[in-house]
C-alpha cells in the first residue's frame, strides 16, 4: 500500500451525509491521453484549436442521436432526491459530486447554446458560456463519476447521470482531451486483443500453468483451452482473470464447472477480453469495434454459445447492447440465451443436479456479497425480475454454509459502487477511489463486526481489483475479496458426473 | 520527465515508468527504489530479473500466479505467494517491481 497524501475518511456505523465543502476535489483529474492513445480511437491527437465550436457541435450531434440526453438535461426540477446518493459525494463532501451538481456542469452549457431562454437570458436560467475553465471542470468532475447509476434509481424523473457523464467524455474526446487510462486500454484491445496487452504466447503459457496447478491440487485434468475450433461454448472473460488475484481463482472455477458438466468450451486469443471501455467513454463506434471481435471469434471458432465471465460492465454491454452492436447472432444455438452469463450456466447446472458442490469446503469463511453496479442496475440474469440479485446469491449459498447479506440500503439495486468503476480504476485517481469506497466499506465493516464476515465475494474484475487495493487503507486485508467462482472452485466435487 | 542514472538522463512517463525499455540498466532500479525509501536486496533482484526474462520472452509482465509459482519453485514454497511479494514490494509487485525492472505498467482492470 502506498503512503497516501490525502486524509483517509473515518468509517462510521452508518454512512453519514457530510456537510458540503465546496471545491475539495477540484484538483482531481486523471492523466490526459497522449496522441498514441487518441489516434487509434479516431480522436484528435491533442486539444484542437477550435475546441469551443467543436465541443458545441458535438453536443448538438449527441442531442440529435440520443433523445434521452435532451430529456435528462431538460427535466431536472432540483428536488434534491439525488444529492446524498452518490458514493463520491458521501466520500468527498464536494457538492459537484452530487449527481445534480455533476449534471449541471453540462446542463448550464446546454442551456446557453440549445435553449431559447438560455440564448437570450442566460443569467436568468443559469446558462453559461463554454470557457476553458468549464472544459477543465468537465474533465475533472466527469472523471469523478463511475457511471454506476445509483442516483438514477432515486431520481423521480429517472435522470441517468451515467449517460450525461458518457456524453461529456465523448465531447472531451472529440476535442482531443481524452483520458489516458481508458484510451490506452481501448487502443490495446485493437492492437493485441485485450486490456492488458497479453499476447497469445503469454495466454498459452498462463493457461498451461493453470492446468498444471489444478492437476496438482485436485488430481484432475481440467483443461483451459484456447482457440479450440468446434467447441460448444466461447467463454469471453476480462483479461484480469488471466492476470490478477483473486480474478484468476474465478477463471479456475469456470473451467472446473465446464469440465464437470461435460461442456466443451474455449477461450479466444482474438476476443481475449470481455471488458468494453468504449462504454465508459460514451463512444458507440469504439464500443462496436471492441464488440465485433467477439462476433468474429465466435464465427471463426464455430461455437454454439457465448458465455461471459465475471465482469460487471461487460455484462451490461453484452446483455443490453451486444445484439445491436455485433448481431444478429442467428448462427448460435437458439436454445440458449445470447449471450449467457457464467453464473446462469453454473446456477442451472446446480439446479439440475448436474454438478455437485460441497459447501463445507468453504467452512473457513463467512461470506458476504457485493452487487456490482452495472449488473445490478443495467442488466438481468435468468428469466425472472431481479434474477441478477437472486442467481449470484443462490450460487454462493450452494458453495458456502455461511452467507450474510449487507444492509439492504447498500445491496440489490441500491448497491454502492466499489469506487473504481466507469474507467476510474487508475492510480492517478487513488484519492477519489479510496474516498468513494466509504459507503461500501462502512456496510462491510458492519457485517464484519456483527456477523464475523471474513470475505466479500464479487463478480466484477474492477470491483475485485479496486477492493484489493483500497481495503488496506481501511485496515482490512486485500485477501478478503474473492471471486464467486472461486467459492465454486473450492466447493465443486470433481469426477462424480459425466 | 526524466531520472538521472549514472550520469545519464533517462525519460520516464508521468507515473515514473521508463519511456524506453532499452534504456534499462540495474542502476535504474537502484535510483527508483531510493526514491521510494526501499533498499534492494538479493530477494528483490530475484524478482526484478525474473520479470525482465519473462518480458523478453512474452512481451508482457507475468501474471501474478505465474510469478508466484516461479518464485515458489526457485526460492521455496513458503515464498511462492503474493504475501511474500507484497512484503518485498509494498506498492504491489505488479506495478512497483515492473517499474524497477523497466517494464511498462500493466493496464486494465488490475
Amino acid at each position: 500500500m502506498a503512503r497516501p497524501d490525502f486524509e483517509i475518511p473515518e468509517l462510521k456505523a452508518e454512512t453519514e451525509v457530510p456537510a458540503v465543502l465546496e471545491g475539495t476535489m477540484s484538483h482531481s483529474a486523471p492523466f490526459v491521453a497522449k496522441p498514441e492513445h487518441q489516434e487509434p480511437l479516431h480522436y484528435p491527437a491533442e486539444l484542437v484549436e477550435d475546441w469551443h465550436d467543436r465541443a458545441i457541435a458535438k453536443m448538438g450531434d449527441l442531442l440529435g442521436r440520443y433523445r434521452s440526453l435532451r430529456v435528462y438535461l431538460d427535466s431536472c426540477v432540483k428536488c434534491g432526491a439525488c444529492t446524498d446518493k452518490c458514493h463520491y459525494f458521501l466520500g468527498t463532501s464536494d457538492p459537484k459530486n452530487m449527481p445534480v451538481g455533476r449534471q449541471d456542469l453540462l446542463r448550464k452549457v446546454y442551456r446557453r447554446y440549445f435553449t431559447l431562454a438560455g440564448r437570450y437570458f442566460p443569467r436568468l436560467v443559469g446558462a453559461q458560456d463554454l470557457t476553458r475553465e468549464v472544459l477543465d471542470e468537465w474533465y475533472s468532475y466527469y472523471h469523478q463519476c463511475s457511471q454506476c447509476r445509483r442516483c438514477s434509481v432515486f431520481c423521480p424523473y429517472g435522470i441517468d447521470t451515467a449517460e450525461i457523464s458518457m456524453a461529456a467524455r465523448e465531447i472531451l474526446n472529440d476535442v482531443g482531451m481524452g483520458q489516458k487510462y481508458c484510451n490506452e486500454i481501448i487502443a490495446k484491445v485493437f492492437r493485441i486483443g485485450n486490456n492488458l496487452g497479453l499476447p497469445e504466447p503469454a495466454l498459452v503459457d498462463t493457461l498451461e500453468g493453470l492446468e498444471e496447478d489444478v492437476l496438482e491440487e485436485d488430481g484432475v485434468e481440467v483443461k483451459y483451452p484456447l482457440d479450440e475450433k468446434g467447441a460448444e461454448v466461447l467463454l469471453v472473460t476480462p483479461s484480469a482473470d488471466f492476470f490478477a488475484e483473486p480474478h484468476v481463482d474465478g477463471l479456475i472455477g469456470y473451467g472446473k464447472v465446464f469440465h464437470e458438466a461435460g461442456i466443451s468450451w474455449t477461450l479466444s486469443s482474438h476476443a481475449s477480453e470481455a471488458a468494453n471501455f468504449g462504454l465508459f467513454i460514451g463512444s458507440y463506434e469504439n464500443m462496436r469495434n471492441v464488440s465485433m471481435r467477439i462476433r468474429e471469434a465466435a464465427l471463426d471458432l464455430g461455437v454454439k454459445r457465448i458465455v461471459f465471465g465475471e465482469c460487471g460492465h461487460a455484462w451490461r454491454v453484452a446483455y443490453s447492447f451486444l445484439n445491436t452492436l455485433a448481431g444478429p447472432f442467428d448462427f448460435l444455438d437458439p436454445d440458449y440465451p445470447v449471450p449467457q452469463h457464467i453464473l446462469e450456466v453454473t446456477h442451472d447446472l446446480i439446479k439440475r443436479d448436474a454438478i455437485k458442490l460441497d459447501p463445507s469446503a468453504n467452512d473457513d469463511m463467512i461470506v458476504t456479497f457485493h452487487d456490482s453496479c452495472n449488473i445490478a442496475r443495467a442488466t438481468r440474469m435468468g428469466n425472472m425480475p431481479g434474477g441478477q440479485f437472486v442467481i449470484p446469491r443462490d450460487v454462493i449459498r450452494a458453495a458456502v454454509n455461511n452467507f450474510v447479506d449487507m444492509a439492504p440500503e447498500t445491496t440489490h439495486d441500491a448497491t454502492f459502487c466499489c469506487g473504481g468503476g466507469g474507467g476510474l480504476l487508475t492510480d492517478d485517481l487513488m484519492e477519489l477511489r479510496v474516498k468513494g469506497a466509504v459507503p461500501r466499506v462502512d456496510a462491510l465493516r458492519r457485517v464484519i463486526e456483527d456477523h464475523g464476515v471474513t470475505h466479500m465475494a464479487a463478480i466484477c474484475a474492477i470491483c475485485k481489483s479496486q477492493f484489493t487495493k483500497v481495503l488496506p487503507y481501511y485496515g482490512m486485508g486485500m485477501d478478503m475479496i474473492v471471486s464467486v467462482h472461486q467459492l465454486v472452485s473450492n466447493a465443486i466435487v470433481l469426477g462424480t458426473r459425466h | 520527465m526524466s531520472i538521472e542514472v549514472n550520469g545519464k538522463s533517462l525519460e520516464v512517463d508521468e507515473e515514473g515508468y521508463l519511456a524506453n525499455l532499452s534504456d534499462w540498466e540495474p542502476g535504474v532500479a537502484d535510483v527508483m527504489s531510493k526514491d521510494d525509501d526501499l533498499e534492494l536486496t538479493n530477494d528483490h533482484w530475484e524478482i526484478i530479473n525474473f520479470l525482465r526474462e519473462y518480458y523478453e520472452e512474452y512481451q508482457i509482465a507475468p501474471a501474478v500466479r505465474v510469478l508466484t509459482k516461479a518464485v515458489g519453485k526457485k526460492l521455496g514454497k513458503d515464498k511462492g505467494n503474493s504475501k511474500y511479494l507484497y512484503e518485498l514490494f509494498p506498492y504491489g509487485p505488479g506495478k512497483q517491481a515492473c517499474r524497477y525492472a523497466g517494464l511498462p505498467k500493466p493496464t486494465g482492470c488490475v
